[in-house]
């Protein structure tokens, strides 16, 4: 099993936002987690990332075995876990390349592996750029400054591309996209599935999983997952809206 | 002639002292010359040195400073091998490398160079002596000796300096690096006093750095006077890497004629305590001055950028950016002043100062200050001072770039704003690189902005290893 969380309750400046959260994911699964606004679907993204803004105050998050919470942001990047950003944040005077040459060779120094030669590096920038179409020179520009919404988006895919992880996690990776952008970003989810990795997507439309489709879907709700179902449960939250669940929980 | 021992600065010592040696002093001047040292020892007489009770000097205590004590020269003193301090033959004229050891010349073999051009570059003491009536021109034409209390001592004590006469009409083809190293076995007080002169329609780029060889305390007072006339163009590059125990008073105060442009950067890296005074004042319409500022301090170091712009005729534009990083105690003040006079409309001036603030204990006084006395003008200002964004940071983590490495990049990614503004791209590099080393703990104080000179046992690289940033 690659991800399995067990009633995990987090919350935030005291605030409690999950309230008992259990979800497991195996390799070559894609999940996807469903719910209204506010529910606490960035929350779970957020808190398996290990953001410091949030504390956990029960339950445990554990990944290939391991607790999750001894480790440091980057230790769990460096483990295998991306984080799509649903705002990816805007870094004036870093580079794409330098950011993706120290995030690549730091992530191979933990793996015990000699950094990347420069040649080899930008052969594989080049080739993960072609995954999500993007055309321009990202060489010297930096970090999401002045990229539109589409091309903030497609540049998180890109870097997932580049960083090969274990478990990826899509935040509302969908929300402002256009219908081009939109395609291009499940395309290139799509070429990166494989049996030993697995994806979880956090969307609160249907729309997407016309593109990605997922072997599970969950709908969060008040800090729980409420309910489990195949891609069906998509489509059926999709005729129905979120209202019937509430009134299940009623 | 014996050195002065090791005593504090007091006003009374320097004014015993220019007494008793006035004859020395005046040597080679013309009559021209000697009154204006007698005029600015008047005025040092009156004005003394500055105290915490002044304004611009209110948050700059020199009490720790003029107590250290230091020896002063008068005449140059031969006690170190001025090649190994270089590290490097100090090239001839055509590469365009002038070096002042502990403020005086350092000749190999002209003191003065005269190129084809009708450029001319060398030692203020010789140019007094061959161009007097070039001197007389633009010597103390600039400085403020009234009001400035340094600056008067400077121009009173002038001996020698840096003198560069760029004519009308002739761009200079390369860069002129000015590298003024401070070497001494002992506590030194030192003063040098550059003159500048940039005809009309003629460019010079010139890079004016402040090195420390060794950890001695000195406390320096530099005074460079910059004109640059009609359409003419100067880049001009102040870095400023000196060891903890250094003080600097820099004061350059830059004259633009009709059109003129101006591109300023002041990058300090390292010093006990740098105080710049940046005085630019437009003289004549549709000057530019672009003055862009960096400083990396810590521990209890201490930056002073007090820069102001006299918008005296109407049509110019001025640009004032100033950003700071700031580590354990160290102190950064910022006060800009831009003066814009009533008959100077279509003024156009910005300033603005960020800082950033590793700890509680850094601190900043940032006053960015618009003086207005017309209605037809653009003007704005800005401030801000804050920590590394938690967002920016969670983001680089989050891809797997460790805490260290991720506040560095942020760091650099600040400074380079800055960086990014420098012309020359090899100058440009090998400061990306400073400014690296330095946001690493790397850089050495006695690391020198050389650019031009490289040797089997000290090669000039400026590659940057882009996997430890």
């Amino acid at each position: 099993m690659l991800l399995q969380i067990k009633n995990l309750h987090a919350s935030i400046h005291g605030k409690e936002i999950l309230r008992g959260v259990d979800l497991e994911v195996n390799k070559g699964e894609v999940h996807a987690i469903m719910g209204p606004n506010g529910t606490g679907k960035s929350t779970l993204a957020s808190v398996i990332a290990g953001r410091e803004v949030f504390d956990v105050t029960a339950g445990e998050i554990l990944y290939q075995g391991k607790d999750l919470q001894k480790l440091s942001i980057e230790d769990r990047a460096r483990e295998g876990i991306f984080l799509g950003f649903q705002y990816p944040v805007e870094i004036p005077g870093v580079s794409i390349t330098n950011f993706m040459r120290t995030a690549v060779n730091e992530v191979r120094k933990f793996k015990g592996l000699d950094p990347l030669p420069g040649g080899e590096f930008l052969r594989l920038m080049e080739e993960k750029k072609r995954l999500v179409e993007i055309t321009s020179n990202l060489t010297n520009r930096s970090v999401n400054e002045g990229f539109s919404g589409g091309e903030k988006k497609k540049n998180e895919i890109f870097q997932m591309a580049m960083l090969e992880p274990m478990l990826a996690i899509l935040d509302e990776t969908d929300s402002g996209l256009d219908i081009d952008a939109l395609r291009i970003v499940a395309n290139g989810v799509n070429k990166l599935r494989r049996p030993d990795n697995a994806f979880v997507i956090i969307t609160h439309y249907q729309r997407l999983l016309d593109y990605i489709i997922p072997d599970f879907v969950h709908v969060l709700f008040e800090g729980k997952i409420v309910k489990s179902g195949g891609k069906e449960l998509a489509l059926e939250l999709e005729e129905k809206g979120y209202d019937w669940i509430k009134k299940e929980q009623e | 002639m014996q050195p002065e021992n090791k005593e504090i600065i007091t006003a009374e010592r320097f004014i015993s002292l220019f007494e008793k040696n006035r004859a020395f002093l005046e040597t080679f001047d013309t009559k021209a010359l000697v009154k204006i040292r007698e005029d600015a020892m008047a005025s040092f007489t009156r004005l003394g040195f500055p105290d915490t009770t002044m304004e611009t000097w209110r948050l700059t205590d020199l009490e720790e400073s003029f107590n250290r004590g230091y020896d002063y020269h008068l005449q140059p003193f031969e006690d170190v091998d001025a090649q190994k301090v270089f590290r490097c033959n100090i090239p001839h004229l055509d590469t365009a490398v002038i070096g002042q050891l502990n403020g005086w010349y350092v000749s190999k073999d002209v003191p003065l160079m005269e190129l084809g051009n009708g450029i001319i570059m060398g030692s203020l003491a010789d140019a007094r002596k061959k161009y007097p009536q070039l001197i007389e021109k633009y010597f103390g034409t600039m400085a403020d000796d009234a009001g400035e209390g340094f600056t008067a001592l400077n121009t009173a004590y002038t001996q020698d300096g840096v003198f560069i006469y760029v004519p009308d009409n002739v761009k200079s083809p390369k860069p002129v690096q000015l590298i003024n190293v401070i070497h001494h076995d002992q506590n030194l007080f030192l003063q040098s006093r550059n003159l500048i002169v940039v005809g009309a329609n003629a460019r010079l780029s010139l890079v004016h750095c402040d090195d420390s060889y060794n950890h001695q305390a000195s406390f320096s007072n530099i005074v460079t006077e910059i004109h640059v006339g009609e359409h003419g163009v100067m880049d001009h590059y102040k870095l400023q890497n000196l060891n903890n125990n250094s003080t600097l008073i820099s004061s350059v105060y830059f004259r633009m004629e009709a059109s003129a442009s101006l591109e300023s950067h002041y990058i300090s890296l390292n010093g006990g305590l740098l105080r710049n005074n940046i005085r630019v004042l437009f003289n004549g319409p549709h000057g530019t001055a672009n003055i862009y500022g960096i400083y990396l301090m810590d521990r209890r170091q201490h930056v002073d950028n007090q820069v102001f712009v006299d918008h005296a005729h109407s049509g110019c534009t001025s640009n004032e950016t100033f950003k700071g990083i700031l580590d354990e105690n160290a102190r950064a003040i910022f006060n800009g002043h831009v003066l814009v006079r009533r008959n100077a409309t279509k003024t156009d001036a910005r300033q603005s100062n960020k800082n950033i603030l590793l700890t509680d204990t850094a601190r900043v006084n940032s006053k960015p200050f618009l003086e207005i006395y017309n209605d037809d003008v653009k003007c704005s200002h800005g401030s801000t001072t804050g920590q590394l964004d938690p967002e920016s940071m969670f983001y680089l983590r989050q891809r797997g770039i460790g805490e260290e490495t991720a506040r560095m990049l942020l760091m650099f990614a600040f400074a380079d704003e800055i960086v990014t503004k420098i012309a020359i791209p090899q100058l440009r590099q090998r400061i990306e690189d400073m400014v690296k080393k330095r946001l690493q703990g790397e850089l050495q104080i006695c690391e020198q902005c050389v650019l031009h000179c490289s040797t089997p046992e000290h090669p000039m690289e400026f590659q940057i290893d882009m996997s430890k940033i």
